[in-house]
C-alpha cells in the first residue's frame, strides 16, 4: 500500500531556480526508502515538500490513507542537528509533544523513553554543546521519533560525521527501524550508504531533479558490519553507483 | 596611578580648587557622604527606572516588529531618529514639556537607553535557525508558540548584550538630564551635586561625585554582566570561557 504518491511534482523557487521537473515516487508504507543523487540536485526540496514545508508548483502528493486534511504523523530529520542550545536533551526531545499540547508528565516518559531507543539513557540533563556530534545527531533522530510518526524523513542526517560515527548510526537506526517499523525515507548523496541501508532506491538526475530510475535491494535484514564487507553488498553498490552514472549522464550538472 | 597623582599633586604644590589629590578626594568623599549618598540614590533611581522602562518598550516594540514587517517599516525610523539625536539637544525642550522634574529626566535617560535594547533584540528575534522555525511549522505551532518558545530565547544573548550597553546608558542619560534641568532643591542628584560644588570651587567634593558616577556606572555594568552569565551559562559560547 502507498503511503505518499508524488506525482509529476515541479518546484520553481521565487529566484526562478527550478529544483525539480516532473518528479514522481510512491512510498510504500513501512518501507525503508532511499533517495540518492548528486549534492543540491533537489532530494531535499523533495523531502520538504512531502513534509509539507513547501508547496509544489505543478503536481501533487497524495496521501492515499491519511486524513483529508493535513498529513499523518510524521518525523523530519535535518542535515545539521538542529538542537535548540538553549534546552537540555530532554527538553528537545519533548518539543514536538509540547506543541502538540500532550501534558509534562506523560511528554516527559515520551521522551526520556525515546532518548532510550537512541542510546542516550542518562543523558537527559545535558546540553547540546556538551554532546558529540554524533549524540546530538541521535538527539535529533529522537526528537523525530518521540510522537511515534508513520513516516520518517531524513535529509542527509549523517553526512556531517565522521564514517565510523556514520557507520555506528547507520546500524542503529536501522535496528530501530526494525523494531518500530515506521516509513524512512532517507535522503544521500552516497552510494554506499543507500545500498546498506534501504530496501529500495530512487535515483535522482541533477538539477531540475527528476526520479529516473528505481531498483530494489533485496539483500535481508538485519544487515550488521558483515553485511557491509559481503560480495553482496559490493556487487550492488556496483549496480547502484553504475545507475547514479546513467543518471549524471542524462543531464547536465 | 593613584600614587603618581598624589605625588604630582604634593611635589607640584597644585592647589586643591585645580587638582586635589586621591586622598583628599577620598576624605571628602567620607565627609561629605551625608549630601552625596542622598543624590547618589536620586541619580540611581532615576537611572533603574529608566532601564526597566528600556527594557519594557523596548522588548515590547522588538516582539511587535518581529511580527509585522508593516510596523517595523513604519515605526523604526522613529527609533532611529531619536536614537541619533543629541540628547543634550532635547533635553530642554523635554524639560520645558513636562512639568515634572523627575519625570522629565526619566524620559531622557530612557531615550537614550533603549535603541540598544531595541535593535539588539530585534536581531535577536530574526537570528533563528531557519531549520528550527521549519520544525516549529512541522508540529503546527502558531506564532505565539513559536515567539515563547523559540524566538525569545534564541534573541536572549542578543537582548542582554544590547542591556549591558544600555545601562551605562541609562545613567549618563540621568547625569545629562540633570546637568542640562540644573534643578537644586532636596531632590537633586550626582549631576547637580557636580554643578553646584563648580560654583562654591569645592573641587575636592566635585571629584568625589565623579567618582561615585563612575563607580556605579561600574556597578551597573558588573551587575549586568553577572545577570548575564547566570543566564547563558548553561549553553551560550559567550558564557563558556574559563570554566573547567
Amino acid at each position: 500500500m502507498n503511503l505518499v504518491r508524488v506525482r509529476d511534482v515541479s518546484k520553481i523557487f521565487a529566484n526562478g531556480v527550478q529544483a525539480l521537473e516532473g518528479a514522481s515516487l510512491d512510498i510504500e508504507a513501512g518501507e525503508f526508502l532511499s533517495v540518492l543523487g548528486p549534492s543540491g540536485c533537489g532530494k531535499s526540496t523533495l523531502l520538504r515538500l512531502v513534509a509539507g514545508l513547501e508547496t509544489p508548483s505543478a503536481g501533487a502528493i497524495e496521501w492515499p490513507s491519511g486524513r483529508s486534511s493535513g498529513r499523518p504523523d510524521l518525523g523530519f530529520v535535518f542535515q545539521e542537528p538542529t538542537l535548540m542550545p538553549w534546552a537540555t536533551a530532554l527538553g528537545n526531545v519533548v518539543l514536538p509533544l509540547k506543541l502538540r499540547g500532550v501534558t509534562r508528565s506523560e511528554r516527559e516518559a515520551r521522551a526520556v523513553e525515546a532518548l532510550g531507543h537512541v542510546g542516550l539513557a542518562g543523558f537527559e540533563k545535558s546540553y547540546p554543546r556538551e554532546l558529540s556530534g554524533g549524540m546530538k545527531m541521535r538527539v535529533s533522530i529522537a526528537r523525530a521519533l518521540v510522537t511515534a510518526p508513520k513516516l520518517l524523513l531524513m535529509d542527509e542526517p549523517f553526512a556531517a560525521l565522521d564514517e565510523i560515527t556514520r557507520r555506528r548510526l547507520n546500524t542503529d537506526l536501522l535496528e530501530l527501524w526494525q523494531r518500530t517499523r515506521f516509513t524512512a525515507v532517507f535522503v544521500t548523496h552516497s552510494v554506499f550508504e543507500s545500498v546498506f541501508l534501504s530496501q529500495r532506491i530512487a535515483v535522482m538526475s541533477a538539477r531540475p531533479a527528476r526520479v529516473l530510475s528505481e531498483l530494489a535491494v533485496p539483500a535481508a535484514y538485519p544487515r550488521t558490519e558483515a553485511f557491509g564487507t559481503s560480495a553482496e553488498y559490493a556487487a550492488l553498490c556496483r549496480t547502484t553507483s553504475a545507475r547514479l552514472a546513467e543518471a549524471m549522464e542524462k543531464t547536465s550538472c | 596611578m593613584l600614587a603618581l597623582w598624589e605625588a604630582v599633586v604634593r611635589v607640584a604644590a597644585i592647589p586643591p580648587y585645580i587638582l586635589p589629590g586621591p586622598i583628599l578626594v577620598a576624605k571628602t568623599l567620607v565627609t561629605d557622604w551625608p549630601t552625596l549618598a542622598p543624590a547618589l540614590l536620586v541619580t540611581l533611581d532615576v537611572t533603574l527606572q529608566a532601564l526597566l522602562a528600556a527594557v519594557v518598550v523596548g522588548v515590547a516594540l522588538a516582539v511587535l516588529f518581529s511580527l509585522s514587517r508593516w510596523i517595523e517599516l513604519s515605526l523604526f525610523p522613529y527609533a532611529i531618529i531619536l536614537q541619533v539625536t543629541p540628547i543634550v539637544a532635547i533635553a530642554p525642550l523635554i524639560i520645558a514639556w513636562v512639568d515634572d522634574v523627575r519625570v522629565s529626566l526619566l524620559i531622557c535617560a530612557w531615550l537614550v537607553a533603549f535603541f540598544p535594547i531595541l535593535s539588539n533584540t530585534v536581531l535577536g528575534l530574526r537570528s533563528v535557525d531557519r531549520n528550527l522555525l521549519d520544525l516549529f511549522q512541522l508540529y503546527g505551532a502558531g506564532r505565539w508558540r513559536t515567539l515563547v518558545d523559540l524566538r525569545l530565547p534564541a534573541a536572549l544573548p542578543y537582548f542582554l548584550g544590547g542591556l549591558r550597553i544600555s545601562g551605562g546608558l541609562a545613567l549618563i542619560g540621568a547625569v545629562v538630564a540633570e546637568f542640562v534641568a540644573g534643578s537644586g532643591g532636596r531632590e537633586s542628584g550626582l549631576a547637580w551635586r557636580i554643578l553646584e560644588s563648580g560654583y562654591q570651587l569645592k573641587i575636592p567634593r566635585m571629584f568625589a561625585a565623579l567618582v561615585l558616577i563612575s563607580a556605579a556606572g561600574i556597578a551597573i555594568y558588573l551587575v549586568l554582566s553577572w545577570l548575564s552569565h547566570l543566564l547563558l551559562r548553561r549553553w551560550h559560547e559567550s558564557a563558556l570561557g574559563g570554566e573547567g
